[in-house]
């Protein structure tokens, strides 16, 4: 009944539909186009998370996947245990990923005797940044806001204007 | 605003002809690659520039009918590639525009036939004939494709109002990469359902692809009828979209420097009296 209020009163114009669906599909079609800037992204993981844990870098694989309002970034990195030496995180400006997100429960709830898991860090792409994405296959410059384990951001309900050229990053992640 | 991609160059050279190979191309079939051709092609013809038409979508060839050229092509472009025929003898005239030459596609070949560099010399050889040289590019991003960019320095990418089309034209317009000047025609617009939030806008379009904009075409039945007769649309000087042809035209050679007009929704009294044929 309420939507089909909403539905008279406060249609969604396709055309922002279109807009959106568009804005996805292209962030896709460009990652999948930046095979070099994936594999640099994958690296740098590996090494951040190296930092904590012994991981299986020869084994590490960095997916993007669309979902419904998100482009997701899905990690799948699996540990062969903890490092013996730096069981405490340096404090300060070393935070990993997401300094705002909650701490992940998953990947922090193993121990080490427990088999090896696997961390799977999934991080929905929230407001990515193209830059100059159109001018070539290997151009598209991410700047990915991630936040770790936390669920997509709901999409704003009606957008009435377009992302700029550059976008500031948002202020999640 | 966004940045637009650097300005495609003006003056043409003045000592040995040289004419601009520009390819229009799309990526998704259907958008009206051929009818822009047959139309930008006819306009350029109209102000006296000499003009050459290169049909390269070979196997489904149509720009010879929509020109309404068909009952005279005797020869086409692998004839002519294949040395069975003269150049001359392929290309066929217009009675209406003079200066204008259509050579044909064939229609009985396929594209993996076509030789990459014996097009590419070609399409030099017309270079240094024609003022323009128009090559109108298949649908896809396959062979045919790679075959009409490789001899063209600039690029027209055709794009509807559509998720699917202006997806197909970013993916177009990253395999054109930086060596072509690219801009960009938004065709088949319908300004009253943009307007009520139905279709994608000019500038929405344009967000996604950041391309010069070269002018937009309305969906308007004008462009059917002219295309049932075989007679191009931007020779009607009644028609609006007819001029909005010529503009494009100018624009390409460089005498008009306004930006492109947005078409606009009929008045109550154009929808009443009909106006448009």
């Amino acid at each position: 009944m309420l939507d089909f209020f909403k539905r008279i009163f406060n249609p969604e114009p396709s055309s922002a539909t279109a807009r959106e669906r568009l804005r996805l599909v292209l962030l896709s079609d460009h990652l999948a186009l930046a095979p070099d800037v994936v594999e640099s992204l994958k690296l740098d993981l590996i090494a951040v998370i190296s930092k904590y844990v012994d991981v299986d870098a020869a084994n590490c694989d960095v997916t993007f996947e669309q979902q419904d309002r998100a482009v997701a970034m899905l990690a799948n990195i699996p540990i062969l245990g903890m490092k013996p030496a730096e069981r405490k995180p340096p404090a300060g400006p070393a935070a990993p990923v997401a300094p705002a997100a909650a701490p992940p429960s998953e990947p922090s709830s193993f121990t080490d005797s427990a088999p090896a898991p696997a961390a799977v860090i999934h991080a929905p792409v929230l407001e990515p940044t193209i830059v100059e994405a159109v001018t070539g296959d290997a151009e598209a410059v991410l700047s990915l806001p991630v936040v770790v384990a936390a669920p997509a951001a709901p999409k704003p309900r009606r957008r009435r204007r377009r992302r700029a050229s550059v976008n500031p990053a948002p202020a999640v992640g | 605003m966004h940045e637009l991609r650097d300005e495609v160059p003006v003056a043409p050279p003045a000592a040995t002809k040289r004419g601009r190979a520009i390819v229009v191309t799309s990526g998704k079939g259907g958008v009206g690659k051929t009818t822009t051709t047959a139309n930008v092609g006819a306009a350029l013809g109209a102000t006296g520039a000499s003009v050459v038409l290169v049909d390269a979508d070979v196997g489904l060839r149509n720009l010879d009918i929509v020109l309404g050229l068909e009952s005279r092509v005797r020869f086409h472009v692998l004839d002519v590639l294949e040395g069975k025929a003269e150049l001359d003898d392929a290309l066929v005239s217009d009675k209406r525009v003079p200066t204008m030459k259509l050579l044909a596609a064939s229609q009985t070949r396929e594209k993996d036939d076509v030789d990459t560099q014996a097009f590419r010399a070609l399409i030099e050889r017309l270079r240094e004939r024609f003022d323009y040289v128009l090559i109108d590019c298949p649908a896809g991003i396959e062979t045919g494709f790679q075959n009409a960019i490789v001899a063209a320095d600039e690029a027209i990418v055709v794009c509807t109002p559509e998720v699917s089309a202006v997806r197909d034209a970013d993916r177009v317009v990253g395999l054109l990469g930086e060596r072509l000047s690219i801009r960009l025609i938004v065709n088949r617009l319908r300004p009253a359902l943009v307007r009520r939030g139905k279709m994608l806008s000019v500038d929405d379009v344009n967000a996604i692809l950041r391309l010069p904009l070269l002018g937009v075409i309305a969906d308007e039945p004008g462009v059917i009828v002219s295309t049932n007769k075989g007679e191009p649309l931007a020779l009607d000087e009644t028609s609006t979209t007819g001029s909005a042809y010529r503009k494009i035209a100018a624009r390409i050679i460089g005498t008009d420097t306004s930006a492109p007009e947005i078409p606009r929704e009929a008045t109550f009294m154009e929808k009443l009296f009909g106006g448009r044929r």
